[in-house]
């Protein structure tokens, strides 16, 4: 065996990836569940924090700062793991998918959180000050005002970041989730072979450039013209 | 129609109000001038309670704007308010911005809004650009919308910040000339302005304000032409050498 028949052999084993595939497609229905439950959950909650923050009730505000700076600094798999090997002794037992979930999704509501938060703050004061003196409540001055412009502000930013968090569902593996990357090792266990992680990446590839694309597109889009 | 009695205002350590008393009369138009930070913008901004007042009160159109339960939301419908920078919604036409408050505060369907909204277009000439946006507008008209969407609400009282401050001196006419048709029928108006020709023509008092008090008032051949202190002669001098 040449060199580059070994590298085929080991890498674009034609044998290992058609015993393996069906296993990395169910693979990607799971990733793409995790990635829309997380991208759903975290961005509504996110938006929900903002609008609670814009409401100025001020101990609440700092708690909430509080929180969303602890889930901006700690790095996913860590939140993933506390999750999943903590909560038990708390008398939970979430599964893999659900603390994947729930720790993504809690990652994006607090990126989400500050990105809302920026976009509410950058609309200008006369704004407000225009709404609330026709009688507009603030609420009301908050929703038809404020909100729309700045949510227009807030895309390309939430875009890039939910992106990037939305690919760590891969970290799911570490909890036997069995997403892409899940079923790509077992496979390579199973077969001592490591062509699967090939099928993998080829599968988040497909997933994740249509994506990534879309984003681009919708950077430009939304971005702020006068 | 405005009462406003012994009014402070503080920002930090800054004594932006002094005890100004201002009153005026149902269909009167006065105007508020003086050097900037001399607290005449922050004086109407206390009229529809944008600013709050440390101390003092406030009656319009018999409502007490500073009484706890009095609903300024409502309180505020019947007081209209232009501002130097326009502030339209630049995500709506120019009649979603005259519509949003006749929607959401009058209570007004969407057809009978659109109407009102179209008429209070046409009241301030720009009825055919019903369907532009803010950015689609020239400043004067953007401020005319601002007017429109104001008057919509038919309100008791108007009050201008500085209204043709951010025009471009071509534009200003326009500004003005829906100005002088507001007065000609019968609005009350309180306006923060330089506009020393237009004060001249149109209004019935003219008051002078310097370091959060009110110096002089009077009509304005009085105070333009024979001021009686000296801090007012010494800005009317500045201005008019303009």
């Amino acid at each position: 065996m040449t060199g580059w028949e070994r590298f085929l052999d080991t890498f674009f084993n034609a044998k290992v990836m058609a015993k393996y595939w069906p296993d990395i497609l169910h693979g990607m229905w799971v990733t793409i569940e995790l990635a829309m439950l997380v991208v759903v959950t975290g961005i509504a909650s996110g938006l929900a924090l903002a609008l609670l923050r814009a409401a100025g009730i001020r101990p609440l505000n700092w708690l909430m700062i509080f929180v969303v700076d602890a889930l901006r600094a700690l790095p996913p798999l860590v939140i993933i793991v506390l999750i999943y090997f903590g909560l038990p002794s708390a008398g939970l037992t979430p599964s893999g998918f659900v603390s994947t979930w729930a720790a993504l999704a809690l990652v994006l509501m607090a990126f989400s959180e500050e990105i809302f938060w920026a976009g509410i703050t950058a609309v200008p004061r006369g704004q407000w000050e225009a709404a609330r003196s026709t009688g507009l409540s603030y609420a009301q001055a908050l929703f038809h005002v404020v909100l729309p412009q700045a949510l227009r502000l807030t895309i390309p930013p939430l875009t890039s970041r939910t992106i990037a968090i939305t690919k760590g569902t891969a970290l799911g593996s570490v909890v036997a989730v069995s997403e892409i990357l899940g079923q790509a090792s077992s496979a390579v266990s199973n077969s001592y072979n490591p062509s699967p992680l090939i099928l993998g990446a080829a599968a988040y590839l497909v997933l994740f450039i249509p994506v990534v694309v879309a984003g681009r597109w919708v950077e430009t889009r939304f971005a702020w013209k006068k | 129609m405005i009462e406003a009695i012994g009014l402070h205002k503080h920002f930090g350590a800054l004594h932006v109000l002094k005890g100004v008393d201002l009153r005026v009369a149902d269909r009167e138009l006065v105007f508020v001038i003086g050097p900037s930070g001399s607290g005449k913008s922050t004086l109407l901004r206390c009229l529809n309670r944008l600013e709050t007042p440390d101390a003092g009160s406030i009656v319009v159109d018999g409502i007490d704007l500073m009484h706890r339960r009095t609903d300024l939301n409502a309180a505020r419908r019947r007081i209209g308010m232009v501002f130097q920078g326009f502030n339209l919604y630049p995500h709506m036409t120019a009649l979603g911005n005259v519509t949003l408050a006749l929607r959401k505060v009058a209570g007004k369907g969407r057809a009978e809004a659109e109407a009102l909204g179209l008429a209070a277009l046409e009241r301030v000439g720009l009825r055919d650009r019903a369907g532009h946006t803010p950015g689609q507008l020239s400043g004067g008209q953007q401020q005319r919308v601002a007017i429109a969407r104001a008057i919509a609400l038919e309100p008791r009282v108007m009050l201008f910040d500085e209204p043709t401050s951010a025009l471009d001196p071509e534009l200003v006419g326009s500004v003005l000339a829906v100005m002088r048709e507001l007065r000609e029928d019968g609005m009350t108006m309180v306006v923060v302005s330089h506009e020393m020709g237009f004060a001249r023509a149109a209004a019935d008092r003219v008051v002078f304000m310097d370091h959060g008090q009110i110096v002089e008032q009077g009509p304005p051949a009085a105070i333009f032409e024979a001021p009686q202190e000296a801090r007012t002669q010494a800005f009317i001098g500045q201005i008019q050498r303009h």
